[in-house]
């Protein structure tokens, strides 16, 4: 099965919220800076096709994707 | 290859007529022959028009390309830079400076919390509608009232003071005043601001200008920090409600598609963000010289990225020219990208969806009370597109 694991770049992060409202079951934002939180860096399946949404829209590019197959290094 | 560039006459080019939700053709005419065009400011320098969908969130997400105001190369004459706090004018650092204490008042979750007074706003709002009755002007009624209402609170300007400062807003916004007519609503805003941030320093109150007079910033700051909240909160929301509408009315059967379900509302919102993009234009200029789509844009110069053309780029959307209310949300630049991307986007997302939402679900008859032929734009000069007055009806209840 293909994993997903994320990174999330709090000093890159502007904080606009396209993470927390795309994917809001994998990322928050800080109630304080606003910037975000990481609630789980390895998403279910389930949650895929909306994490791979997060990344893909997030303005300043602070969401990186590494999805492994199984047996891959 | 440089034959065969493309050139396109200075804007603001005219939408055609008819067609009051699309780019101006030359735009359109423009993204056909590639993303990238020669193009001549109206100041008479040499630029570049950008509109292609990945190029021009390429072009907004690369610290080579700058904000700044004061390097702005598109007249003769000399360019003074953004006033403090109006931070969409800059780069880093000075940028960060002023949007991170702002960020964490504009989550995602700290504007869910304010759907319910959103909700109450509105419908304020659609009880004085139905009590006045047909026909009304939605633009006065509906449009620029909530969000109006919602960043004043939010931010902390006074009930009473609301009308004068949304006229001097209208004035600045709407691309018909004359210098002296903007530079008197210029000079009573500054007043106002500043009298507006002593206040809040002598009695903090629950709003976001209260609580950021506990930072460092200084008072110049404060007054430009709020100017710029309180011109995007009002003006850009304003006009996505209104001429919003005005394409849902044109198009029946996808109106009548949000009407019948209250699930299709978020994405309805996108795809009018998208179609619509009433933030038509923005600009950057190279800080060095750098190479796009096999040109080179030397240091020094403007480009301007078409926000609204981009998003109807056919490489990136199926039917781009169509309203299509279910089209699956795949991002839009409408709240731009990168560093500066829209931060009062959440808070625009929450009043669209829940003023489009009463707004259909009260007026069931809700139809334009004049041809759509006669719906005044505003010109394209304006930075935010919209119409000036949206002349609607609807039949009144019997029972």
């Amino acid at each position: 099965m293909t994993t997903t694991r994320l990174h999330a770049d709090r000093e890159r992060c502007i904080g606009a919220g396209m993470c927390a409202l795309t994917a809001p079951e994998v990322f928050d934002q800080d109630a304080e800076d606003g910037r975000v939180l990481l609630l789980n860096p390895e998403p279910p399946a389930a949650q895929r096709a909306a994490v791979r949404m997060a990344a893909g829209v997030c303005p300043s590019g602070a969401i990186t994707l590494h999805e492994r197959e199984p047996g891959g290094s | 290859m440089s034959e065969s560039l493309h050139t396109v006459t200075p804007l603001p080019a005219q939408r055609r007529p008819g067609c009051p939700f699309d780019p101006p053709a030359e735009l359109l005419d423009a993204r056909r022959h590639g993303p990238i065009s020669r193009y001549t400011h109206p100041g008479g320098k040499p630029g570049w028009m950008i509109t292609g969908y990945d190029m021009v969130r390429s072009v907004l997400a690369d610290p080579r390309f700058s904000s700044r105001k004061e390097l702005m190369n598109v007249v003769d004459f000399e360019i003074p830079p953004a006033p403090p706090g109006e931070f969409l004018l800059m780069d880093e650092p000075q940028h960060s400076r002023y949007r991170k204490p702002l960020v964490g008042k504009f989550t995602v979750r700290r504007m869910r919390l304010l759907t319910e007074r959103i909700e109450q706003v509105t419908a304020d709002c659609l009880d004085a509608m139905e009590k006045a009755g047909p026909p009304t002007d939605l633009v006065t009624a509906f449009a620029k009232p909530i969000p109006t209402v919602v960043i004043c609170e939010l931010l902390g300007v006074p009930y009473e003071d609301r009308g004068s400062f949304q006229e001097q807003i209208d004035t600045f916004m709407g691309g018909e005043a004359s210098d002296e007519e903007l530079i008197a609503a210029y000079t009573a805003t500054q007043e106002y601001l500043a009298g507006l941030v002593a206040a809040k320093r002598a009695n903090p109150t629950d709003d976001v200008l209260s609580e950021l007079t506990g930072s460092d910033l200084t008072d110049e700051e404060l007054k430009g920090i709020s100017l710029l909240l309180l011109s995007a909160g009002f003006d850009t929301t304003a006009n996505m409600l209104s001429l919003g509408t005005f394409a849902l009315l044109q198009n029946p059967a996808q109106l009548a598609a949000l009407r019948a379900d209250p699930a299709l509302t978020d994405q309805a919102v996108e795809e009018l963000l998208r179609y619509l993009s009433v933030a038509k234009t923005f600009w950057r200029t190279a800080l060095e010289d750098v190479e796009l789509g096999g040109r080179t844009i030397e240091a020094g110069t403007t480009v301007v990225l078409s926000y609204h053309t981009a998003n109807r780029d056919p490489e990136r959307f199926t039917d781009p020219h169509v309203l299509d209310l279910r089209r699956p949300y795949e991002g839009h630049l409408a709240f731009s990208h990168g560093i500066h991307q829209c931060l009062g986007q959440q808070l625009a997302r929450i009043e669209m969806r829940v003023a489009f939402r009463a707004l259909v679900d009260r007026f069931p008859t809700l139809r334009l009370a004049v041809p759509a032929e006669e719906v005044v734009l505003r010109p394209e000069t304006a930075d935010i597109f919209g119409v000036k007055s949206l002349p609607v009806t609807w039949d009144k209840e019997t029972s």
